[in-house]
């Protein structure tokens, strides 16, 4: 426990010395405003326009919550017809894999031409930028279980219901939150290029809308507010791992 | 209550493979009286794990026929419980927990016992009886070994079977935790006195546990000798000194010598 209070603390007091570092190095260097701001100038920022960035970042919350839920609803179940259906295992599948080459981000200017500006075109991108390693990652977990415990839920003659929620969904439970992980991530950035593409809300509109005036200082408020909302919600997965599977984490001696 | 008696008769196996088929069994037949303890040791390949799978309905057949109590085998029995090799606990259940699975998957409960006892206090009893009291709560990978391969027994226990087969179920421990885990099994066996079947390949102990010794030939499979153990019971560390116990290994350490499957320089 010290331990890891030792750790956090180390990682703290880094990162407050490369934030001076950088203050530091804006004001010996004398670097304009215009190009890069310090960290006193973005926290100045951060206070004075509160509300406004609060405001958009709800917005892009709201999408990136919408296509990751979209992505686990969707996600699951499709993974559960591919690991027992022998058709979806064989032809279906290998076509999604294809599929899953295309950048999804490039899909985002046609989606924004079918389903208009609002939302609802910012949450497909997030489903489908977070939907395959949710899918990929469930069913290489479905799968994993091994010849000896199959062999077991026969001599204990589990009927194919059991044997699925007993032995194989919680054996996939590990793979399954690697999925998240990777998903939750996706989903912020395929949230923010939707954004980009073509919006009048949100993180990724306020970046553009602050590009244009050459606010750089907004530019990076923004990027904080990113970074907060990223790193939130990969730990909001990580805890959420952690309580669903306690037995995982400590099995393999990590953290 | 008794074990089960078991009538093997003209069994063959025969795997397809992409490289054509493959004889695992060839022609077994045994006649395994009920409550006996009959240790099958052979080569690796043998078909013992073969013979172990048909026997437990995990298998099917394609040859002959295998009876139970004048039932014929079809599928995995009631009354049967098996213990492989690899503990094959579930990493996501605590120790209490693995030993009930058997109970929630057949959705039995205290109602269904004239004993009335619950089944915690049964997945307790067991647990105690081989000294892992106090560890109930703990999860799988808390544990050595030894420890989780006697959970596992546990788990087969549970059932009240009158059928213990196990298949090389100490293969994976050191050699001192392996010799305490027979000792465990033997008061096990004196206690719940059903039918064992157990799959080794150590000459020692197929003779220091068993009624009966079947060797078996490398592939295909087929019975090579049948040994009675005459070794009294109940059996402890002395029976090793036992003359008749070393030339009970002899025994079977020169069958095994005569197939070429045990050679000197």
């Amino acid at each position: 426990m010290s331990n890891k209070m030792a750790r956090s603390l180390s990682v703290v007091l880094t990162l407050l010395g490369l934030i001076a570092l950088w203050e530091l190095l804006c004001f010996v260097l004398e670097i304009p405003k215009y190009l890069l701001p310090t960290p006193t100038d973005i926290l100045q920022r951060i206070f004075v326009d509160w509300a406004m960035l609060v405001r958009h970042s709800g917005v892009t919350l709201v999408e990136i919550f919408a296509g990751f839920g979209l992505s686990i609803v969707i996600g699951i179940p499709f993974a559960i017809v591919v690991v027992y259906s022998k058709y979806a295992s064989q032809a279906f599948f290998p076509i999604l894999i294809g599929l899953q080459c295309i950048p999804m981000v490039s899909l985002a200017p046609l989606l924004i031409v079918w389903f208009g500006f609002g939302m609802l075109s910012k949450v497909l991108i997030a489903f489908l930028i977070s939907f395959f390693p949710i899918l990929v990652n469930t069913i290489a977990g479905l799968k994993s279980m091994e010849k000896d415990m199959f062999m077991l839920s026969q001599s204990l003659r589990a009927n194919s219901m059991q044997v699925f929620l007993y032995f194989r969904l919680p054996k996939a439970l590990p793979s399954i939150f690697a999925g998240f992980k990777v998903g939750i991530t996706l989903a912020v950035v395929g949230a923010v290029v939707a954004e980009f593409v073509s919006s009048e809300r949100g993180l990724g509109y306020l970046q553009l809308v602050a590009s244009s005036k050459l606010d750089v200082t907004l530019q990076f408020c923004v990027i904080v507010a990113l970074a907060i909302i990223g790193l939130g919600l990969y730990n909001l997965v990580s805890i959420l791992e952690r309580m669903s599977i306690p037995w995982y984490k400590a099995s393999r001696g990590g953290e | 209550m008794a074990g089960k008696h078991i009538v093997i008769q003209d069994m063959e196996k025969v795997f397809k493979t992409r490289s054509g088929d493959v004889q695992a069994l060839t022609k077994v037949n045994l006649d395994i009286e009920a409550s006996s303890f009959i240790s099958i040791v052979g080569p690796s390949g043998c078909g013992k794990s073969t013979l172990m799978n048909l026997l437990a309905g995990l298998e099917a057949p394609t040859g002959g026929t295998i009876v139970m109590d004048d039932k014929v085998v079809k599928g995995s029995e009631t009354g049967n419980a098996v213990v492989f090799q690899k503990d094959v606990l579930l990493e996501w259940r605590t120790v209490i927990e693995n030993v009930l699975l058997p109970l929630e998957l057949k959705n039995i409960t205290w109602f269904d016992r004239k004993d009335k006892k619950t089944n915690r206090d049964m997945a307790k009893e067991l647990l105690q009886m081989v000294g892992l009291e106090g560890f109930e709560d703990k999860y799988p990978f808390e544990m050595s070994g030894g420890m989780r391969q006697r959970v596992a027994i546990c788990r087969g226990l549970i059932q009240n079977p009158t059928l213990l087969m196990m298949d090389e179920p100490f293969g994976a421990l050191d050699a001192l935790t392996r010799e305490q885990m027979m000792y465990d099994l033997l008061k096990i066996y004196s206690k719940f006195k059903f039918t064992v079947i157990f799959i080794t390949h150590s000459i020692e102990e197929a003779v220091f546990l068993s009624d009966r010794v079947i060797v078996m030939s490398p592939r295909p499979g087929s019975v090579l000798k049948d040994i009675k153990i005459e070794l009294d019971r109940p059996r402890g560390i002395n029976s090793r000194k036992d003359q008749r116990f070393i030339q009970y290994v002899d025994e079977i350490r020169s069958v095994f010598q005569s197939q070429g499957v045990l050679s000197e320089v």
